[in-house]
């Protein structure tokens, strides 16, 4: 307990420390900083016996001391944020070291009107319209701590607005780097996409930090999606594996919009995702894919929340974890449809691959339903790789290994395959191959495309 | 389409076709909980000392504890415990059947409860629990001749204390849940079985549980032992008499299965659901456990859930030995206010042992129903298999239906395999059948019926057709 109260002090005199700032932040902002922090102080970090939390005990973060990171160029932090970048592929790459925004690292470019892609801290000061209609709106202090704390400490991040009708070519790639070379660092990464009416973007938000770095990563962002707009979006979270990495994401979706999120968890001593989708305008679409490999003591916990509000949504999810060693899998689906979401056709799935007998997974797809007219179904599967498959691939001369580590590479494919951000894509299939010895020219992904739920 | 709307509003707002009561001079103990009802409860029911201070342990604890409000999908007001009668007992105890109240044996005509002569053409031996004492046992002689105990959970008390020592509150200790503990303090009777080693019960054993005196919480406490090879079938079933106050249900149910023994229980649950405002009805809180404590054991549950006003009931196997077996067959039905929150728990523990959950929910009017569900899989318990299927069905706008279940795998070598989901009944089907010639009713029917069938299947000959007839009380009046 005095942990936690010593902690708070800190990020108290943090709090005043950035509040002072330079004067030149406006001030809702503080407002809101201050309410989120005063939330955090009554609430604190959430303990497993809250329902939420049962199997993901947040105590190593709240005893650990880190220091708020400093958004200083260092050399480890340049070369982090070279070794992941997407290089000429990407329309725009941003890069942000312990969310501070890097200028010098970052390519922003032209990418047509009413767009602008750049630092929150800029936007907030700039009083850009969207910012102040939508930042900390949608993801609430009051629900998941973590968001208070962030929202507490928010300054900079990105800030992400696609005009009316543009269509970018080429993703928009923000990438995160934790920089904990010399201490401990926490970092409270903001991001803010805002898609204008018909818009259509890929967006790739990557969590990476410097090797073997301890830190703490607590990234929140809102999505909000207008009238017809499309955004295809990739979390791809390589944290060092000693990093506690927390992240809430909000999204809010108009009439006949489209949103397919992708999150893909591979790094991280401790991970939890909470992704909450609000459908609210009817014939929106969401698509929910999710890939978690891990092994060692890696412990990923993902909580999704699809939330039909309005008639005629189709919602698709699809959640794949492969656990090897002591690695340990939560996974909360809920799909919630609200009186009025008649004609609602929501399908979940959730499948788990155990590749050693201290692995663990809890699985808990959950559906709430109060409207009659619809068509909501989940499955969830736990199992290891099939026996006959590696039989059968044993018959056609493959190795005992060589057939598993295939088996185990399909297993995720399946994800893999439909991401249409084709860096993302191989850089997903290179880990993949990379972890299982195979080559790194495999690619399953063109045989499935005949899958019509490839998307 | 309207008519189908009115046509569905007509068939959920069928009123509860046996709702009497049967007017019986009850011996009842005052209003209230505290020590001195729970030795008036003993002392009624002549019971030993250890008996006695097992109660008083739990309630003791009880006091402790406090009502889980929170976690389950259940909205309902605070229930006065001490404004409920723990103890109501038919007066005159009778002997022989000859005896017995016609009054109480009109009742169980009504009902269609195979007494007397009926019960031998239908085969089945009753143990009638009428409010808390056992009026008749039947068949008992001729089960004695194999050594199997039936009889009342009281008389199990007096008569075979070692082996009630040995298993009550093996599966089910005193202190498991809140209601749990409240049954341990306050319950009145119940019944007892015990299959010798080897026996095969020749017959279904049946127990018909009446809630009848007014605001009397019927605390029943059912034991099935069955020791190594046994085998037996138990069915139990339940209608309720019409009434206004909530009446408080907490009932526990332990099964033991040794090894190679099977257990078989099917229930059918037909208590007043409450008027179509949601005034009235039973608040029914069970602890149902099974223990498959030997190798190649198998405990099956079905159940056919459509009374109450709340419903909170999760039936349980613990997979101990190695290649048990864990079966849960659940068709729940709320309509008007009815909310219910039920389904299973199965721990494997033991090498090789397998589970299937089939849960079938349909909801009407404003019903609320929820399938909460845990398999867990242990790190030992390898090459272990669990399926579990949840479907719902959605009759009118106004309900919901709900599933939460918890799936936890611990070891590579066993599969855990979950699926749900949620629909209301296809246009096309619907339209299908007209184009048949079957009339709008006749066709939900059929579908209701279908969509249940895997459960049905399950429950033996007689209770499968009681089970159909408690369904189309709730959605039908004949269904064919």
């Amino acid at each position: 307990m005095t942990q936690l109260e010593e902690q708070t002090m800190m990020n108290l005199s943090n709090l005043s420390r950035l509040s002072r700032g330079d004067g030149r932040q406006r001030p809702w902002i503080d407002e809101v900083r201050r309410g989120a922090i005063e939330r955090f102080e009554k609430v604190g970090f959430p303990s497993v016996k809250e329902e939420a939390w049962r199997f993901t005990n947040v105590s190593p973060i709240a005893q650990s001391t880190f220091a708020l990171g400093e958004g200083a160029l260092t050399e480890s932090a340049r070369q982090v944020s070279e070794q992941y970048g997407f290089g000429i592929e990407a329309a725009a790459e941003l890069v942000f070291i312990n969310g501070i925004y890097q200028p010098e690292l970052s390519r922003a470019g032209k990418l047509g009107s009413g767009v602008r892609i750049g630092s929150l801290e800029a936007a907030i000061e700039e009083d850009v319209p969207e910012v102040r209609q939508h930042l900390t709106r949608h993801a609430r202090i009051d629900g998941n701590p973590f968001v208070a704390l962030n929202s507490g400490f928010l300054r900079d991040g990105a800030f992400v607005r696609i005009g009316r009708g543009v269509r970018v070519s080429g993703p928009i790639h923000l990438i995160f780097v934790s920089d904990a070379a010399s201490q401990s660092t926490v970092s409270h990464p903001r991001v803010l996409i805002v898609a204008g009416e018909g818009s259509d973007s890929q967006i790739v938000e990557s969590y990476v930090g410097t090797p073997g770095g301890r830190y703490f990563t607590n990234a929140v962002t809102e999505i909000v999606a207008a009238r017809d707009s499309r955004i295809d979006h990739c979390r791809l979270q390589q944290e060092s594996l000693e990093a506690f990495h927390v992240a809430t994401m909000q999204v809010v979706q108009d009439e006949a919009s489209n949103v397919i999120s992708q999150a893909a968890t591979l790094g991280g001593k401790l991970t939890r995702n909470d992704l909450n989708v609000i459908l609210n305008g009817e014939y929106a679409e969401s698509t929910l894919n999710g890939l978690v490999v891990i092994g060692g003591d890696q412990h990923v916990d993902n909580h999704t929340l699809l939330h039909h509000e309005k008639a005629n949504c189709p919602s698709h999810e699809l959640y794949k974890y492969v656990l090897d060693d002591r690695a340990t899998g939560v996974f909360r689906g809920k799909i919630f449809v609200q009186q009025d979401a008649q004609k609602t056709n929501a399908k979940q799935n959730s499948k788990s691959l155990l590749l050693s007998d201290d692995a663990r997974i809890n699985a808990m797809p959950a559906l709430e339903i109060y409207a009659d007219d619809v068509k909501c179904t989940h499955g969830s599967t736990t199992g290891p790789v099939d026996e006959d498959m590696v039989f059968y691939l044993r018959t056609r001369g493959v190795g005992l290994d060589a057939a598993r580590h295939l088996l185990t590479y399909a297993f995720a494919a399946d994800i893999t395959r439909r991401i249409k951000v084709v860096p993302v894509r191989r850089r997903l299939e290179d880990f993949m191959a990379a972890q299982h010895g195979l080559p790194q020219d495999l690619r399953i992904t063109d045989l499935g495309s005949h899958d019509e739920a490839a998307r | 389409m309207p008519t189908e709307t009115s046509e569905l509003e007509t068939i959920a707002n069928r009123e509860y076709k046996w709702g009497f009561v049967t007017d019986i001079e009850a011996d009842s103990a005052p209003p209230g909980l505290n020590e001195e009802i729970v030795r008036f409860i003993s002392h009624k029911k002549g019971e030993p000392k250890w008996m006695l201070d097992w109660r008083l342990r739990a309630y003791r604890h009880w006091l402790t504890m406090t009502e889980p409000h929170h976690w389950p999908h259940l909205k309902y007001d605070p229930i006065d415990y001490q404004n409920t009668i723990y103890y109501s007992a038919p007066k005159p105890k009778k002997k022989s059947l000859d005896e017995v109240d016609p009054e109480l044996l009109k009742t169980y005509e009504k009902l269609g409860i195979p007494l007397q002569e009926r019960e031998i053409l239908a085969g089945v031996a009753v143990d009638a629990v009428f409010d808390s004492v056992s009026v008749a046992t039947t068949f008992r002689s001729k089960l004695a001749e194999m050594g199997i105990i039936f009889c009342s959970f009281g008389e199990a008390v007096r008569e075979h204390p070692e082996l009630v020592q040995k298993y009550m509150g093996s599966v089910v200790p005193y202190s498991d849940n809140y209601f749990a503990t409240l049954n341990s303090a306050v319950f009145t009777d119940g019944s007892f079985v015990y299959i010798p080693k080897g026996v095969r019960c020749p017959m279904e054993l049946s127990t018909y549980f009446r809630i009848n005196a007014q605001n009397t919480g019927q605390f029943e406490r059912t034991l099935i032992v069955a020791e190594e090879g046994a085998y037996v079938s138990y069915l139990e079933g339940c209608t309720a008499p019409k009434r206004d106050e909530n009446q408080l249900h907490a009932a526990v149910v332990e099964l033991v299965a040794m090894e190679n023994a099977t257990i078989k229980y099917s229930t059918v649950q037909n208590w007043y659901p409450g008027d179509k405002d949601g005034k009235g009805g039973i608040y029914n809180f069970v602890t149902k456990r099974g223990a498959c404590r030997g190798a190649n054991a198998k405990i099956t549950w079905t159940q056919v859930e459509t009374g109450s006003a709340i419903t909170w009931k999760y039936p349980s196997v613990i997979l101990q030995g190695d290649n048990s077996v864990g079966e849960f067959y659940s068709v729940a039905l709320t309509h008007h206010y009815q909310q219910a929150d039920t389904g299973t728990k199965m721990i494997h523990i033991g090498k090789n042992t397998r589970s299937t959950i089939v849960s079938k929910g349909i909801s009407a009017g404003r019903g609320q129903n929820t399938y909460r569900g845990l398999v867990k899989i242990l790190k030992n318990a390898t090459n272990s298999r669990n399926y579990t299927q949840c479907d719902s069905l959605l009759l009118g706008d106004r309900c919901g239906a709900h599933t939460f279940p918890y799936i936890e795998v611990r070891n590579t070598t066993s599969r855990a395999e979950h699926e749900a989901s949620t629909s209301k009944i296809g246009e096309d089907q619907l339209f299908y059948c007209k184009t048949r010639g079957i009339s709008l009713e006749d066709a939900v029917n059929m579908i209701v019926n279908g969509f249940c069938k895997d459960v049905f299947r399950e429950l033996p000959m007689e209770f499968a057709v009681e089970a159909q007839k408690l369904l189309g009380v709730s959605l039908e009046g004949s269904v064919g």
